[in-house]
């Protein structure tokens, strides 16, 4: 059993231990999704759903399933189609209600499927041994610090589109210098807690 | 052993449970039910189940709306008017549709979907547009490149249409079947026949497909569409110019002008690159004889040979229409041909007091 508070773990998730700027998890979609402060908040939203909703499936799975049996070597397999499936499920969604956001996030929405950090949340959750309500609220904090990792970005590159970028480093290159800066002043939240 | 069945029992009973709820969650997502489609208030209204584009709903219907693509979204030519039930703009969309029309409704029919009971406005007279069965019934060489082909209608027998619009046809591609406009050369008259003049263009689908087609072969096409009007007033004088294959609305324009206003005028110029793609030539000047307000000039934009003869102008089209043509008012333009020419040749007509209302163009 892992002691940590709750409200550590939310905050730690977010902050102290936000999973793009950590651990550098979900970094595709991060860097082609943020062009728009609308587009990268719908995305963000889009993962903090299926984070919350897999590392509570996958828990219950693992914890109920996969251990009384035995079988935790297949929990990779397992935890990817539970994803894969929580996916399909929110693209009919967004099609159904936001169209819009739909095209927008184009390719990137079926690809939250293999967004690392969505594995990834659920592969912590098993590492750090937290309970039910614990890997609930770690994979929510998780999807909302990665939401607002994405929306930061987006909020500099809509302001960066005024200035004068060097040729070479237009595009993904910037966003990867401002990703890492961004990173080192996370770093400054890991003196406050960090999660184990 | 048992670890492994296990497992794979496990696996299995997992992914099915997930199908299972991925079906239900389908069933009540994705099913958006029967939508009523109107059209001009009601002048046209049919039953869709939704979830499918728009486009392929009204084809289905037999409302046929102009569209090059396929519904890929890259020609921007199916837009309608959608009054409600369309939902917002896609970004799909947006780079063929102004801020303008997007406040009038103006959609791409190929990328919106039905979802919700809908009201679309559209031109009446794409309403009017059928679907027609022809054949083949002579195939003329042009020049090297340039195939004349004329069909005879099956299937409506008769088409009417307004001189200088065109129609879509129906060709064989490799990711399915595609349709490509191409403008009626025969006279509006003529309304038992379709004519047109197809350039060859290398690795072209359609080009190829219609300079395959032999005699007796069956096709397939829309229309007719456009937005060509010939002035009614025989007062007011035609200038026509084109170049290649963009003779085919302009020739359509002359033979009806001529069989209806025997004394209206009209100005035909012609932009060649040698003689060898010089066609119809001798025919307009027998026109020309026959109606003495018939003016035609051919150029020839490549230099002569050294034992070439001609009697045409030379140099680029746009500096023989800028040579002979006059300030007047009471005149409309057709132009048609490659986009440096109307280019160059609108400019000249500005000039020459033209205003942009009057000058028609088909750039391709």
């Amino acid at each position: 059993m892992n002691p940590t508070p709750i409200l550590v773990i939310f905050i730690g998730s977010i902050f102290t231990n936000n999973i793009l700027f950590a651990s550098f998890l979900g970094m595709c979609s991060f860097l082609v999704c943020s062009n728009r402060i609308p587009t990268a908040i719908g995305l963000g939203g889009a993962v903090t759903f299926v984070m919350t909703f897999t590392t509570a499936f996958n828990y219950l799975i693992y914890h109920y399933v996969l251990v009384p049996l035995h079988l935790e070597f297949i929990a990779f397999i397992i935890f990817i189609a539970v994803i894969a499936a929580f996916v399909q499920f929110v693209e009919m969604f967004v099609e159904r209600f936001s169209p819009q956001l739909y095209y927008a996030l184009g390719i990137f929405l079926p690809l939250i499927t293999v967004n690392c950090a969505i594995l990834g949340a659920s592969l912590f959750m098993v590492l750090r041994e937290y309970n039910f309500i614990q890997s609930v609220t770690f994979g929510f904090g998780g999807g909302l610090g990665w939401a607002l990792a994405i929306a930061l970005m987006a909020g500099l590159r809509e302001k960066m589109g005024y200035s004068n970028v060097p040729v070479a480093l237009r595009g993904t290159g910037a966003v990867m210098l401002i990703a890492g800066v961004i990173a080192m002043v996370f770093m400054g939240f890991a003196g406050m807690m960090s999660l184990q | 052993m048992i670890t492994g069945l296990l497992s794979l029992a496990v696996t299995a009973g997992i992914f099915i449970f997930l199908a299972i709820l991925l079906l239900i969650a389908e069933r009540y997502l994705v099913n958006y039910g029967s939508c009523l489609v109107r059209i001009n208030e009601g002048s046209v209204e049919f039953e869709q189940p939704g979830g499918g584009t728009l486009l392929s709903a009204l084809y289905e219907h037999k409302v046929f709306i102009p569209s090059a693509c396929g519904g890929k979204g890259s020609c921007g030519y199916c837009k309608v008017v959608v009054l409600e039930g369309g939902g917002p703009l896609l970004p799909t969309e947006t780079p063929y549709i102004n801020r303008s029309e997007a406040k009038a409704g103006v959609r791409l029919a190929c990328q919106v979907k039905i979802k919700l009971p809908m009201d679309l406005k559209l031109p009446e007279e794409l309403l009017n547009v059928r679907e027609f069965k022809a054949r083949v019934s002579l195939i003329r060489e042009l020049t090297h490149d340039i195939k004349e082909v004329n069909f005879e209608l099956n299937e409506p027998t008769e088409i009417k249409q307004r001189s200088g619009q065109y129609i879509q046809i129906l060709a064989p591609g490799p990711d399915g079947p595609v349709f490509r406009a191409y403008s009626i050369s025969s006279p509006a008259h003529e309304n038992h026949k379709v004519q047109l003049v197809v350039r060859l263009v290398p690795g072209g689908i359609a080009s190829t497909y219609i300079h395959n087609l032999k005699e007796g072969d069956e096709v397939t096409f829309t229309g007719p569409y456009g937005e060509f009007r010939l002035s009614e007033d025989p007062g007011k004088a035609v200038i026509c110019v084109g170049g290649g294959a963009g003779m085919a609305p302009i020739s359509n324009i002359i033979h009806t002008i001529y069989q209806r206003w025997p004394d209206r005028p009209c100005y035909l110029f012609f932009g060649c690159r040698t003689k060898s793609d010089v066609f119809y030539l001798r025919r307009f000047q027998k026109l020309a004889e026959e109606h003495p307000n018939f003016k035609v000039v051919y150029g020839l934009s490549d230099p002569l040979e050294e034992d070439e003869q001609w009697d045409g102008d030379t140099g680029f089209i746009h500096l023989s229409v800028d040579k002979r043509l006059l300030v007047k008012q009471n005149r409309q333009a057709f132009l048609c041909g490659p986009p440096p020419m109307i280019e160059a040749v609108t400019e000249v007509l500005q000039d020459k007091g033209f205003k942009n209302e009057d000058i028609f163009y088909d750039k391709f």
